[in-house]
């Protein structure tokens, strides 16, 4: 298995739009969207987890929809629209989502918040006012340790009240 | 921190050029299409490849005389919400929509999950872990963690949408680098957890086909820990025609309870010219669980998966039937 480490690094210029940003890099094929977010665009916001696709934290939006950022590489993202929690934001003003997180306490250690956050704005795209089985079923994908999911749950249904 | 291995990536245009690359290349080399299932085994180094060779797009599904046409890389998500598919074959649609968790569906794709590797509480672990316990048969070791004195490896089917594709008498689509040629689902699996596909390494899935006979009542329950993410731990498949209260034809397959998708022809054969009543369901799905043989290498006590077998087999003949019988 340690000779992998023998091999050559095949490198492409990759390009990537990352909140509204065209990026053309010069990256590895086989590092992940995630550490490419993080380690080449200083994006820290989109979180290690498992890296297995187990637990969602490193979720992004690719077109839109949610996928997760550590099995997925640069160049199968190319052409896409990746949007990643710094991209929520309009300027200063936090998206309603991040308001309503952080007025009901959805947020405790914060860890699972930034993919969650994207999966629920995928979900008010596609849906404004979700029934509470459908957030439950949009959200599936990404565990949180501490909140036991109500306050997060609470705080898409009010940001979905206010954005519509 | 578990990163990818050093890898060449291609990116052929067709699928045939994906397999012609494969075909040159041999055991050096790997299809990848959604990744979710390849880039854990990767990261866990499961596989040993240096070169990725991407399935090229193969989308839509289509309605043609009879039958569905799902392009290969047509994502989980999207097979899950098509509305043809839905109301016509609503056992394979639901399977594709309990496959894992929403953000994998998204990236996951209806070929992939054909294909998925076979599972192993053994197996589906670091690198360093094997190594701190002792390699199994297969990946690095020489004997089965599971059953030490079998010469053979226990690892499990985990596909949702192959026995669904099973029941429905599927086949795939594969290209080789000499040209195309179907194959029906049933005939993609060995009984084996390492080699357990009986396609060649380097031919690729481009579609699989699914017939949707008018009246045809469809079903997949899925067991799992989890609702939201798991892989099951037992799945019943089951396609039902009709005439008026009577059993005209009947197919059941089962996942995760061998290292293949698992028809249970008995089952099916069972119910056979008969009515659907409390007796006879639970008559089949007692043949249906027979054959089932869960090991202690998945999640959960293999007792009580062996015993969910004929629970599920029970709700998804009535899943299937439900729109007939109430």
């Amino acid at each position: 298995m340690r000779s992998e480490l023998d091999r050559p690094v095949q490198r492409e210029l990759t390009r990537l739009r990352v909140n509204g940003e065209d990026l053309e890099l010069y990256l590895p094929v086989h590092k992940t969207l995630l550490e490419v977010l993080r380690e080449d665009l200083k994006l820290t916001g989109t979180k290690h987890g498992c890296e297995l696709g187990e637990c969602g934290t490193c979720t992004v939006l690719v077109d839109g929809e949610p996928q997760l950022s550590c099995l997925l590489l640069p160049l199968q993202a190319e052409g896409r629209e990746l949007t990643t929690v710094e991209g929520l934001a309009e300027g200063a003003a936090p998206h309603p989502l991040q308001v309503a997180f952080a007025e009901l306490g959805a947020a405790q250690c914060g860890y699972c918040t930034p993919g969650i956050l994207l999966a629920a704005k995928a979900l008010l795209v596609r849906d404004p006012r979700p029934s509470r089985d459908g957030i439950k079923e949009a959200l599936a994908g990404n565990l949180c340790r501490c909140t036991g999911y109500v306050k997060i749950i609470e705080a898409v249904e009010l940001a979905a009240e206010r954005m519509s | 921190m578990l990163r990818l291995p050093r890898l060449r990536y291609l990116r052929p245009a067709t699928a045939g050029e994906a397999a012609a690359s494969l075909s040159k290349l041999g055991s050096r080399a790997m299809f990848v299409a959604g990744g979710t299932d390849l880039f854990p085994n990767l990261k866990r180094r499961q596989f040993e490849p240096d070169t990725l060779v991407q399935v090229p797009p193969l989308k839509g599904v289509r309605r043609v005389d009879g039958h569905f046409e799902i392009g290969a890389t047509v994502t989980l998500a999207e097979a899950a919400a098509d509305p043809g598919l839905r109301a016509a074959l609503p056992g394979f649609a639901e399977a594709a929509g309990l496959v894992s968790s929403p953000p994998l569906r998204n990236a996951g794709t209806v070929g992939g999950n054909l294909c998925v590797d076979t599972r192993c509480n053994y197996y589906n672990m670091t690198y360093e872990w094997r190594k701190s316990i002792g390699f199994c048969l297969k990946k690095d070791g020489d004997i089965c963690l599971v059953a030490p004195s079998s010469p053979r490896c226990w690892a499990v089917s985990s596909s949702d949408t192959a026995p669904a594709a099973m029941v429905l008498g599927a086949s795939v689509v594969l290209v080789g680098p000499d040209g195309e040629r179907e194959l029906p689902v049933a005939e993609l699996y060995r009984d084996d957890g390492i080699e357990y596909l009986a396609k060649q390494p380097h031919e690729v899935v481009t579609a699989i086909r699914l017939p949707a006979p008018e009246g045809l009542l469809t079903a997949y329950v899925k067991l799992r820990r989890r609702g939201s993410i798991d892989f099951p731990l037992a799945g019943a498949a089951v396609a039902l025609t009709l005439d008026g209260p009577i059993v005209t034809g009947c197919r059941i397959a089962l996942a995760a309870v061998a290292s293949h998708p698992l028809e249970v022809p008995e089952a099916g054969a069972f119910l056979a010219g008969k009515r659907l009543t409390d007796e006879t369901i639970s008559a089949a799905a007692e043949l249906a669980a027979k054959p089932a043989r869960p090991l202690d290498n998945a999640d959960l006590t293999h007792f009580w998966r062996k015993k969910m077998v004929r629970v599920i087999v029970e709700r998804a003949i009535r899943q299937a039937a439900t729109p007939s019988t109430t």
